[in-house]
């Protein structure tokens, strides 16, 4: 087997210089997703380079009204983190649903944007949150990452540096649903947010999804409606993992329970 | 080169960066307790310590390790001694096939350095990303609280 070529940067800076100067080069975090498609044969870069380690992609930390956690932070330490506990929840929780210790340790939230799965599990909670996404060159909303199955907004040249959750005090409510409760990857997973109304779905389309009418129906206090409404905010479809039907009906459900424990 | 730690030795090895760490270990230092099975960061019985940090070494390339702290299986026994958690494996029968047990004793050895007297739940936790398709778990989950009893 032909090994992609390796390059190991010793700051962000090298990274960019040496990824704007390399074609079909891949970066690589943790690994947990792209070393089972490189080693399966399933995907071909020329070049890998390692911003694992980089210092500049590490770190969670308050700045002005948000809390930002770095690209190559693992799950780990976001799981451990009292300010990702304190001020987003939420993100912890997804956290915490994300494979075992081994992948804990390497997942990142740069990887999971980066390698964009339609059931990523920390995506929703970055939408439902209105993060943004602070890359080598500018800031994306989340809403606007996502353009396609497993496709980005981003430049081949351009790395995602951190991700910007803004401190306003939102209570995100997050459910994921899989085949069981560990370690599955997930047939539906939702992030919701009643003020302001946020409805994310992961798993039910082919990117990560804002469910807009169901929000709309939210924001006019309608709990009902915005329940009905996300069964065809939702495009899913029959794979390995589950079947359309099951997905919509959970769908539906999941968003129910999560409106109800608002309520509560 | 690519210059690492392994139990404590220093290692330099000539072999393409991205390549796993699992297939060096294995193939290039002819340390084969450390097991595949599949490949893709699912069963953990390929789990190292990195730095500390319980891994599949499925999932990591070796020019990844670089300057790293790696401990195997076969760093556990000290000069032909078992460590705690090896015997109480064996004195609890913590073994069948065999195969998912260096990746066991591995998440194990982490959880113990990290916490040495678990919960049950901590346990059960810890040994999550390792599948065994043989004992049903109790036997390991066992293994594992009575060298939490020992160690405290």
């Amino acid at each position: 087997m032909p090994y992609p070529r390796f390059l190991k940067p010793r700051s962000l800076a090298e990274a960019l210089g040496q990824l704007a100067m390399t074609s079909d080069c891949r970066p690589l975090a943790g690994g947990t997703d792209l070393l089972v498609t490189l080693h399966a044969g399933q995907s071909h870069p020329g070049a890998l380079i390692d911003i694992w380690s980089l210092d500049e992609l590490k770190g969670v930390r308050e700045v002005d009204g948000a809390i930002e956690v770095g690209a190559a932070e693992s799950y780990t330490h976001i799981i451990e983190s009292p300010l990702v506990n304190r001020h987003a929840p939420a993100l912890a929780e997804a956290a915490r649903t994300i494979g075992a210790a081994q992948i804990q340790n390497r997942g990142t939230l740069g990887g999971n944007l980066g390698t964009a799965s339609p059931a990523g599990d920390t995506l929703p909670v970055m939408l439902a949150a209105d993060a943004t996404i602070l890359t080598s060159r500018r800031t994306i909303p989340a809403s606007d990452f996502f353009v396609g199955y497993r496709t980005t907004a981003l430049e081949p040249d351009e790395l995602i540096v951190a991700i910007r959750f803004p401190r306003d005090g939102r209570r995100i409510r997050f459910r994921k649903v899989g085949t069981r409760q560990a370690q599955a990857i997930s047939k539906v997973v939702m992030a919701v947010s009643l003020e302001p109304a946020r409805v994310a779905i992961g798993s039910v389309a082919e990117v990560p999804l804002r469910a807009l009418a169901a929000e709309a129906a939210l924001a006019d206090g309608d709990l009902e409606r915005a329940v009905e409404a996300v069964g065809s905010d939702v495009r899913p479809i029959d794979d390995v993992r589950s079947t359309a039907t099951y997905r919509r009906q959970v769908t539906q459900n999941v968003l129910r329970r999560l409106l109800s424990e608002g309520a509560s | 080169m690519i210059a690492f730690k392994v139990n404590g030795v220093r290692v330099s090895i000539d072999a393409p960066g991205a390549r796993r760490l699992l297939d060096v270990l294995r193939e290039e230092l002819g340390m084969t307790g450390t097991k595949e099975g599949c490949g893709e960061g699912e069963c953990g019985a390929c789990s190292v310590l990195i730095d500390g940090e319980v891994v599949n070494s499925c999932l990591v390339a070796v020019g990844q390790v670089e300057e790293c702290a790696l401990e195997t299986v076969e760093g556990l026994a000290r000069d032909g001694e078992l460590t705690a958690i090896q015997q109480t494996f064996i004195d609890y029968g913590a073994a069948q096939c065999g195969i998912c047990t260096p990746g066991m004793l591995m998440a194990a050895h982490a959880l113990l350095q990290r916490n040495p007297t678990p919960s049950e739940t901590d346990v059960r936790m810890a040994i999550g990303g390792n599948l065994c398709r043989c004992t049903g778990y109790t036997k390991i989950i066992e293994a594992i609280l009575a060298c939490r009893t020992r160690a405290s």
